[in-house]
């Protein structure tokens, strides 16, 4: 080949190359700085400290305002080790024996009122959350996260160390969430309830109770050319219907997320059809919580028959359309990192496709334990008064009527659910129970480990605690993997708190609200919102 | 008459007395305090954490102290801090006020200048095409649930112009506040100038076949002064008496209308205030509701001897 052809191949190849790249890539907007993004926020919060609460109301609004060390990658949807990024942090290792996690910080970060971040603040924050410390937060809902680490230990300004009593590859999933940030150690925790100072993209503020929360730009951000957005703007509208109304009309750049229902979907894509929607698993599971110490709920075989006899398929036909997945404690595939695969989870007792069969053998507990079609057992099914809680326990008293239980709705305010459940004063709950973190560790320990707070049924099997430490030790993602369908295989049979189903749901925004990336396998993580852009 | 505003005052606060009484005693029945709605937030009840938040917020004092601790704190002008916000009560109160009271007033004023005009035309026009039309109209608007018409407002607004008219910010002049306030005021007005309308139409029918209008008319005097000046005048204590109540009303009863149309006002937080068992928000707001009320009705009572001279108070 002369050394003409080799050029002119070597050119017909780059504008091959070109030509090709031009037509796969998607079209690549530069991003443009400016403009107020307009978020209805649904609901007024508690207050603004994100480590005090436990329900995503919080996140949306105020995880713009903080850093984490680390943080779940936010234009990846799904939440891995693999996507956790450094925040505050610029590096990390873990010890030989797995029982240091060393922490190198970013240098140079300041507060939002100017004042240097160094190690203490990381440390304080933490004291604070394990309880230790003078400085203490009101309420400390995760505590539990923190069991394994001894303690946090400084070197210097640059350098935190989490010290753990065994192996816990998982810690480090746990600091990346959304529910994660690091506190200056100057403010108080009342402080931080009602004027939050973080070192991230956006600064705060005010926040009127039921009216709004307003954020701006932090000029001083550590990340150069971020955030994009000059302020983002939350006006909180609780009535729903107001809130979507406000968006088909243009006056709201993006719904609250997660808030858009199947049916309000449609609505949207009818009215507005130029909105981007996406409606995705929110590693939100709703799931029975039997009083399993007041007879006759202590026989097992009533439980059992309870599980046996709910149809899943046919809550998610009627409440999601068929837009919502089966699954155990943990998030299935392919959303879910950890979740049983399909042809496992049929193997869980009520979880097969042949209900009739599944009821059949229901029926068949349910009188050994002395009840029948002339003998029924009355219940009361209780719930929050709330649709999202309320409607499913329609479907479940109307499942359990074929197996002689009767059920009646016993509709409980918000403000006495939590009381009530704590005191066990129910026979059969209906509940909700969000994830914070894609992770056997936090859904395991938090919901089904002996003397949680959150371990609403008092489930409590000591035997497969050992197995939760031991899944939880375990740096074999594979393995681990292995032993947590296991573990959730094994908490379904024991009827510890039956998953009926993980609800999926819409975010929607505006074509001009670039940049929004939405989580699949949670509703907690992913509000940084400093890759936001409008393009206008 | 002096004796009679002694009274009146001394009735007053006797009322207001028995309120704070009632809405302290209802709040402590009612199950639940602010900190299992705290924990509600964070999933769960921690007792030891609860008992301190309790004793942090005096929750844990004797009734008799709590209330003393209110009532105290209310006549030297401190009104407490709010348990959600931990804000004193009196600055998260305050800015509410004026945004209900411009709504509640424009939509009493919408009621009055539709409800009363219309009333006496329907009154005038006794079983014409125009009456029964009118008083379709009027039973329509009672008819008509206000979260409905607001919803029906909003998407219509939607469809027809691609805005709704809803609380986004707080208007910067007079002609913005009119704007935002304008469309919910007609809604929430729509019921009061139907009751008003229907009161009106009711009242000038009685007063209408008085031997004094059938002089009047026999003197040669024009409709226009009978019915206005006549008989509308004659008629007008009952319709002042349900202004009155209207007024009232709206101040504590617009939560339907500021939740759709989103306005942050006193209703709408009163509930939410409710829901959160902050104590200190709903006692006062009720009181200050109450006071509103029982002035009112006090301002309706003058009213009644300043129309009406054959009334003295205090005789």
């Amino acid at each position: 080949m002369s050394g003409s052809q080799a050029r002119t191949r070597a050119a017909i190849s780059i504008a091959v190359a070109l030509a090709a790249t031009a037509g796969l890539a998607s079209p690549v907007l530069a991003q443009k700085q400016g403009g107020t993004l307009k978020l209805y926020q649904r609901d007024s919060p508690a207050s603004a400290s994100i480590h005090e609460e436990a329900t995503y109301s919080n996140n949306v609004p105020f995880m713009p305002i903080f850093n984490n060390l680390v943080v779940f990658k936010q234009d990846a949807p799904q939440n891995t080790v693999e996507t956790i990024v450094p925040d505050l942090a610029t590096s990390w290792a873990w010890s030989d024996d797995k029982t240091k996690l060393v922490f190198k910080l970013r240098e140079g970060v300041t507060w939002h009122d100017g004042k240097p971040f160094t190690s203490a603040d990381v440390k304080c924050t933490f004291d604070m959350l394990m309880g230790k410390g003078t400085n203490k937060f009101r309420k400390n809902p995760r505590k539990s996260w923190y069991d394994n680490v001894s303690d946090v230990t400084v070197n210097g300004d640059t350098e935190a160390t989490f010290n753990l009593k065994r192996p816990q590859p998982a810690l480090i999933s746990l600091l990346a969430s959304g529910y994660t940030p690091v506190y200056p150690c100057h403010m108080s925790a009342a402080d931080m309830r009602t004027k939050p100072v973080g070192t991230g993209p956006f600064k705060f503020v005010e926040f009127k109770a039921n009216e709004s929360i307003k954020l701006v730009r932090n000029p001083n951000y550590w990340k150069p050319g971020r955030p994009y957005l000059d302020g983002i703007d939350l006006p909180i509208i609780a009535n729903r219907s107001t809130a979507m109304l406000g968006f088909i009309a243009g006056q709201i750049d993006m719904t609250f997320p997660t808030e858009v229902t199947v049916a309000l979907l449609k609505d949207i894509k009818g009215q507005a059809p130029q909105a981007i929607c996406k409606f995705e698993p929110s590693n939100v599971s709703t799931n029975l919580i039997v009083n399993r110490d007041a007879p006759p709920f202590d026989n097992i075989n009533i439980r059992r028959a309870m599980a046996l006899a709910m149809d899943r398929k046919s809550f998610i036909s009627i409440l999601f359309e068929g837009q919502a997945d089966e699954g155990g404690a943990l998030l299935p595939p392919p959303a879910g990192i950890w979740g049983m695969p399909k042809d496992q989870l049929e193997t869980v007792a009520g979880y097969g496709p042949d209900v009739k069969k599944n009821r059949d053998e229901a029926r068949k507990l349910i009188e050994a334990a002395g009840y029948s079609a002339d003998k029924r057992l009355k219940v009361k099914v209780s719930t929050r008064n709330i649709p999202t809680y309320r409607d499913p326990a329609v479907i479940l008293i109307d499942q359990l009527k074929d197996i002689y239980i009767d059920g009646e709705l016993d509709v409980v305010e918000t403000a006495n659910w939590f009381s009530k459940v704590a005191r066990k004063d129910y026979m059969i709950g209906l509940n909700l129970t969000g994830n914070a973190v894609d992770d056997p560790d936090q859904s395991f320990y938090e919901n089904f480990a002996c003397g949680s707070e959150r371990n609403y049924t008092n489930y409590c099997n000591k035997e497969l605690e050992k197995e939760f430490d031991l899944q939880s030790q375990e740096t074999d993602p594979a393995k681990r993997k292995v032993m947590a369908w296991a573990i959730d295989k094994k908490l379904q049979d024991d009827v510890a708190r039956p998953v009926i189903y993980h609800s999926r749901l819409g975010t929607c925004w505006q074509p001009k609200v670039k940049g929004v990336t939405v989580m699949v396998n949670s509703s907690y993580n992913g509000y940084r919102y400093e890759d936001v852009w409008l393009d206008q | 008459m002096l004796s009679y505003l002694v009274q009146r005052l001394f009735l007053m606060l006797v009322t207001l007395f028995g309120i704070s009484l009632v809405i302290f005693a209802l709040l402590r029945i009612v199950p639940g305090n602010i900190v299992d709605v705290l924990f509600d937030a964070a999933g769960f009840v921690d007792p030891a954490e609860k008992i301190k938040i309790e004793k942090d917020l005096g929750l844990d004092q004797p009734i008799v102290v709590q209330y003393a601790t209110w009532i105290g704190g209310l006549l030297r002008g401190d009104l407490g801090f709010s348990y959600v916000s931990e804000k004193p009560a009196l600055a998260e109160i305050l800015p509410r006020i004026p945004i209900t009271a411009r709504l509640a007033g424009l939509a009493l004023l919408f009621a009055v200048s539709l409800g009363v005009p219309l009333g006496v035309v329907s009154a005038v026009k006794q079983n014409t095409r125009l009456d029964y039309f009118l008083r379709v109209v009027s039973l329509a608007g009672l008819s008509l649930p206000a979260f409905w018409l607001g919803l029906l407002i909003l998407m219509a607004s939607v469809a027809l112009f691609g805005t709704i008219p809803i609380y986004n910010a707080a208007p910067k002049s007079m002609w913005d506040s009119f704007v935002m306030y304008a469309v919910p005021a007609a809604a929430v007005g729509l019921r009061s100038s139907a009751l008003i309308m229907r009161l009106t139409r009711s009242s000038m029918l009685e007063v209408l076949r008085q031997d004094y209008i059938r002089t009047a008319r026999s003197k040669g005097a024009s409709e226009r002064s009978i019915n206005y000046s006549h008989a509308l005048k004659n008629a007008i204590l009952p319709i002042v008496t349900i202004i009155g109540v209207e007024a009232a009303f709206l101040i504590g009863g617009l939560i339907v209308t500021e939740t759709v149309f989103n306005i942050p006002g006193v209703a709408r937080f009163l509930v939410e205030a409710i829901r959160w068992r902050d104590y200190p928000i709903v006692q006062n707001l009720v009181m200050f509701i109450a006071v509103v009320v029982v002035v009112v009705n006090f301002v309706v009572d003058l009213l009644y001897a300043a129309l009406d001279p054959r009334i003295k108070l205090g005789a």
